[in-house]
């Protein structure tokens, strides 16, 4: 018994055998390593984008209007990627658009996950009462799809790259709530746990510090699977005018600024997509990896 | 059951009441003014302002205008649309047979097609085939869908010409639409190729809208068919001599469906959050473009009864998956 | 995936051919009208749905231009103090004939008392029944400018006015003075659902209405009993289509013939594409940057123009309007009677702006550049507009920063006189009359209104108001063009640009006009084959 409660902290904070055990089974998801060597280029990409970006993302070149990437008939080297219809410089956008998105993803998560752990934990270990009365909040925010909620709640606070991702925020926290309580509510009642009270432990250590950690594994999966969400409804919310404005070059708001060039110029419209949708693929590629590593359920499957 | 089925009901109704407050409050919140916005460029003066206002009833307390909000809705009145001057419950009801029958088609495609795509990747687990599934399936999940539609205009309407750019039906076609779902009443006119009209209408928006559901459900059958391969009967019955087929898409194969059933499900909420993308880019008539327009036109009335009821369905198939599920699975009943 | 690639053969090979209807002409429309009664709304889109093809007007706008020319009233007398008009209406005019309704008379007076009636008498039965909002009525002061109108018999109806009001008559041929059918209406009233009236119109104009699908499809056709005649056309169809690359997309493929705002970005192809006739022409409207010349520096007018000078124009006309607008140097329209072309406009020419500014001790100066959130015909992009603006000032050491509010708010609190900043704003002209740009939006009496530059200037205000009262027509030119000379020196606005009207329509629609009020009107278009 003493053994255990002893044990149980080391675990929790400084674990060679674990996270050994976790990168090798994580090594062996070549998709997983393949997401998180693009997430790593994604990652250097957003903090040293205006070292690497040739031009300043909004800086104007109006004797360049629009024009095709360097291998097409018209384009130049000047501007690898082309431009857009201001003349600003088409691969310099995207790169800085890599910090917003990450920055967005960053952010959303920290928010969402901070306050869905907290309120999940204290979920779980409230009073039959209360438990119900957060849950049946976390359900009236969940009866709402997703979208349709944060695009509402932009509009109340007003279209702008913040409270675009306060309103996701908003929204992605109650999945948080659920998964930490469900985890809380197995682990509550484990004999590491009667131990730690036993040994005189008080509620709040008991909460964050004995059984937090040990409900850490699906919830690392599900920050990494609301990062690409985070990042997608953000972009979403971008395309429909109530994301970050322009002249953010962040990718969703570029693509809707760049949607009247739909027959005219392809590369405006197709390069922020597929921006997105490779950082997106990368991040679940290694969600997936996370997921599989993490979860010894799976792992045998 | 009946206990169980009662004490789900009753989880509903301080839901439902939670989301009326949600709704109601979330509008009176939202910046802006819809009197100015009505009157334009030109500007109406403070004292016609405050007429106006007196008549939308804004100029009332926020408890009598939820009372009279809430006193509405249990007489099945929403308000009257402050752009359109028309019943909000008229208006959502004109327009929802048309993201009903898009969505309907988007979840049909989805388990045609990952249903059997979860199952052949499961039986070929780790083979090629299994990886070249799976990716697809991945890419398709973390597809921008409001990007992928652009695209698949720009190749299969602009470019190929085989579908038409957005609509629901030719306009060369004119007939009564009694049942709202263009595939039936096209069909009920009897007027030559107006079915295949609406079908050819129908294509690219179904495809953007099941993008997603498609990828969920085929990596859930997946996930699933493993799980229930390595279970002991299965083992039995593949010892007994049993086909493959038998095996795999019998035995397995039923059993498997139970977890994807629900995924299918709880898609709803998703596929109307991508109805609203959808809808939007192809011009679709139906409630997820016009609850973007509303929030644009500030239309008060529009968002909060749709809102409420775009809540409540998802509610209600929410409650019925919830109780099918207690059907099938008798263990949860007691959870 | 596989599969669904399958289902695009699939298609492919069932694609329709289906029973083209005989003379039909599909106008793809912008957005779905609010509903069928003009009065109570202000925008476009409702007025194409109702006003300018199923209504017609006492007096009427030439097709293609703005000259006002008897419609429903054959002529009309004006008293020599100019307060009392007197028309004349026109006899044997037949209201439509539809599903829901049967007339059993002609046009008469009652149906003009019953149309103008219903919006200024709050009494009156159907005051309310459109939520008693009828902004344009109001927004062009008929409450305070018409004393009453008075049935003389069943072909005469007298306007007593307040006051004479040059431009009254031009008010009579604008959507909100629509007639409707006195009959129809107390028909509805008595079946209970005056609703009604905004939802199935009856009109005497050239179409009738059919039915309406929201936001997919609006039907009309052409009214056969029209008393200029039956319309070359059969049947009209507004295919509601959002989106302006959509529409252009239909416009390619046979799926519409007219369509009104192209994207800025496709007309370059639309020029070249034989599948598509484009059309332009000079709109009836100005954008421009409004300053607060309440408050300083901005009250200074050298400081004004110094910052006129900073500004690119021709930059702006390339890069926000692709060459769809012309730069404006007066507040009216080129296309408008009385425009002062020996206006001179100020030169683009920062150094001497910068200069300028040093001398008036204006140095560090920053300011807020206010850019509407949305589309207007104006002003296509002004947040584009404001980057550029933006751009242009800190060549010239002025720090700008730009914000926007939701449109609604923009409008509203723009107004304050106390606003800090310049503001984009714009305006389509209503009528064709030099005193709906020049009073609206430069008289003292719009300041905390309309008049965003909260512009009040006694000299410039004068020669309006006298312009307003005086009726004929050459003496009231002298005096706009006179004012606009004085608006020039004052420079309470930079003038930016007038957009360019695109419409692209099909080669097979002939005898097509674009509206220079910004209608689309049908009657007359025909199809070849």
């Amino acid at each position: 018994m003493t053994d255990q409660i002893a044990e149980v902290p080391v675990t929790a904070t400084a674990p060679p055998g674990p996270l050994k055990e976790f990168w090798s089974s994580f090594r062996e998801n070549r998709g997983a390593v393949f997401g998180l060597a693009i997430f790593l280029i994604f990652l250097f990409v957003a903090i040293f984008a205006p070292l690497i970006a040739p031009y300043a993302p909004d800086q104007q070149f109006r004797e360049h209007l629009l024009q095709p990437p360097a291998w097409q008939a018209g384009g130049s080297w000047e501007f690898p990627l082309g431009t857009d219809p201001l003349g600003r410089d088409m691969l310099s956008r995207l790169l800085n658009g890599a910090r917003y998105s990450f920055f967005i993803g960053v952010v959303v998560v920290g928010i969402g996950a901070f306050f869905g752990i907290l309120i999940g934990v204290i979920a779980g270990f409230a009073p039959k009462w209360a438990d119900t009365l957060i849950m049946r909040i976390m359900d009236i925010v969940l009866a709402f799809p997703s979208l349709l909620l944060a695009l509402v709640l932009v509009a109340i606070l007003g279209p702008s790259l913040i409270n675009a991702m306060i309103a996701i925020a908003i929204v992605l926290q109650p999945h948080f709530v659920r998964l930490t309580r469900a985890a809380v509510l197995t682990e509550k009642n484990r004999d590491y746990v009667t131990a730690a009270r036993v040994a005189g432990g008080g509620p709040i250590r008991i909460m964050f510090r004995t059984v937090l950690p040990n409900c850490l594994s699906p919830i690392i999966v599900q920050a990494a699977l609301s990062f690409s969400t985070a990042v997608l409804d953000a972009a979403a919310l971008g395309f429909l005018g109530m994301g970050a404005q322009p002249p953010t070059p962040e990718w969703g708001t570029m693509l809707a600024e760049a949607r009247e060039f739909i027959l005219r110029a392809w590369w405006v419209v197709t390069l922020p997509g597929l921006c997105i949708l490779i950082t997106v693929l990368a991040i679940n590629l290694m969600g997936d990896g996370l997921r599989d590593a993490l979860d010894p359920k799976l792992k045998r499957g | 059951m009946l206990s169980f089925l009662v004490r789900r009901l009753l989880t509903f109704v301080p839901t439902f009441f939670g989301v009326t407050v949600i709704a109601f409050a979330f509008i009176r919140l939202l910046p802006g003014d819809p009197i100015a916005l009505l009157a334009g460029e030109r500007g109406v003066s403070p004292e016609r302002h405050a007429e106006l206002a007196r008549q939308f009833g804004f100029d009332q307390p926020l408890w009598r205008q939820y009372l009279d909000y809430l006193w509405g809705i249990l007489h099945g009145d929403l308000g009257i649309s402050f752009v359109t001057k028309k019943p909000v419950l008229t208006e959502f009801f004109t327009l929802f047979p048309a993201t009903l029958e898009l969505s309907l088609c988007a979840i049909l495609l989805a388990v045609l097609v990952g249903i059997p795509a979860g199952v052949i990747a499961a039986v070929n687990r780790g083979k090629f085939f299994d990886q070249a599934l799976m990716t697809t399936a991945l890419v398709g999940y973390s597809m921008p869908i409001f990007w992928w539609a652009l695209l698949l205009i720009i190749v299969f309407s602009s470019g190929l010409h085989w579908t038409p750019v957005s609509g629901r039906i030719s306009l060369m076609y004119f007939f009564p639409t009694p049942t709202g779902f263009m595939l039936i009443d096209s069909l009920l006119s009897g007027e030559k190729g107006a079915f295949a009209s609406a079908v050819s209408h129908l294509i690219l928006p179904t495809v953007v809208l099941a993008t997603i559901p498609l990828a969920v459900i085929a990596r859930q059958t997946r996930s699933a068919m493993l799980e229930v391969l390595s279970e002991d009967y299965v083992r039995t019955a593949r010892a007994k001599g049993l086909s493959p087929f038998r095996v795999n898409g019998i035995h397995a194969l039923r059993n498997a469906l139970i977890p994807v059933v629900t995924v299918i499900g709880l898609s709803v909420g998703t596929l109307l959050a991508g109805a609203i993308l959808t809808e939007t880019i192809f011009s679709w008539p139906g409630i997820g473009k016009w609850m973007v327009d509303s929030i644009f036109r500030r239309d008060y009335q529009a968002v909060q009864g749709g809102l409420l009821l775009i809540a409540a369905i998802v509610m209600i198939v929410n409650l019925t998956v919830d109780v099918l599920y207690g059907l099938i699975n008798p263990r949860i009943r007691k959870g | 995936m596989k599969s669904t690639s399958a289902l695009f053969c699939l298609a492919a090979a069932t694609l329709l051919s289906g029973p083209a209807l005989a003379n039909t002409l599909i106008y793809c429309t912008e957005g779905s009208p609010e509903g069928f009664d003009p009065a109570p709304y202000t925008s476009g889109t409702t007025f194409d749905a109702s006003s300018k093809n199923v209504y017609n007007r006492l007096a009427e706008f030439d097709r293609g231009t703005t000259d006002v020319v008897p419609g429903l009233a054959e002529s009309w007398d004006i008293s020599d103090d100019g307060k009392t008009v007197t028309f004349h209406l026109r006899p044997g005019v037949k209201f439509q004939t539809t599903d829901f309704f049967t007339p059993t008379r002609d046009f008469n007076a009652d149906d003009v008392i019953f149309s103008f009636e219903r919006q200024r008498d709050p009494d009156h039965p159907y005051y309310n029944v459109s939520g008693g909002s009828w902004e344009y009525f109001n927004g062009m002061s008929m409450p305070e400018l018409i004393e009453s109108i008075e049935k003389v018999d069943d072909m005469t109806v007298v306007f007593h006015l307040t006051r004479p009001e040059a431009p009254f008559i031009a008010d009579m041929a604008m959507d909100f003075a629509s007639i409707m059918s006195a009959e129809y209406a107390d028909q509805l009233m008595q079946a209970g659902t005056p609703e009604l009236l905004n939802q199935q119109p009856v009109g005497t104009g050239p179409f009738e209405f059919v039915a309406y699908q929201k936001d997919a499809v609006i039907r009309y056709r052409a009214h056969d009993e029209y008393f200029h005649g039956k319309a070359p056309i059969d049947n009209l169809v507004f295919a509601i289509t959002p989106d302006a690359s959509v529409r252009y997309q239909k416009l390619k493929a046979g799926e519409c013939h007219v369509m009104p705002y192209p994207n800025p970005a496709d007309l370059d192809a639309m020029e070249s594409d034989p599948a598509v006739n484009l059309m332009h022409q000079e709109g009836l409207n100005v954008g421009y940057l409004g300053y607060n010349t309440r408050m300083p520096p901005f009250d200074n007018p050298k400081v004004r123009k110094a910052l006129n000078m900073a500004i690119n124009k021709d930059a702006i006309i390339d890069v926000v309007f692709q060459g769809a607008g012309t730069k404006a140097k007066n507040p009216i329209p080129p296309t408008m009677w009385s425009y002062n072309d020996a206006v001179v406009d100020d030169p683009y020419d920062p150094e001497a702006a910068k200069k300028m500014l040093d001398d008036e001790g204006v140095t560090d100066l920053s300011m807020k550049i206010w850019a509407m959130p949305v589309q207007r015909p104006y002003n296509p992009n002004a947040r584009r507009m404001a980057e550029m603006m933006q751009a242009d000032f800190a060549k010239v050491g002025v720090k700008a920063e730009i914000v926007s509010y939701e449109w609604g708010e923009y409008l509203e609190r723009s107004k304050a006189l106390d606003r800090d900043g310049a503001i984009l704003m714009g305006w389509t002209g209503d009528n064709g009359d030099p005193d709906n740009f020049l009073a609206v939006l430069l008289g003292c009496d719009a300041v905390g209104g309309a008049n965003r530059a909260q512009w009040c200037y006694q000299p410039f205000d004068e020669l309006i108001q006298k312009a307003k009262v005086v009726s004929d027509k050459a003496e009231r030119t002298k005096l706009y063009e006179e004012a606009q000379v004085v608006f020039k020196e004052q420079a309470p606005w930079a003038t930016i640009a007038h957009s360019v009207v695109f419409e692209p329509i099909s080669p097979k629609v002939q005898d097509y006009k674009i509206d220079p009020l910004g209608g689309h009107i049908f009657y007359g278009v025909s199809l070849s084959e």
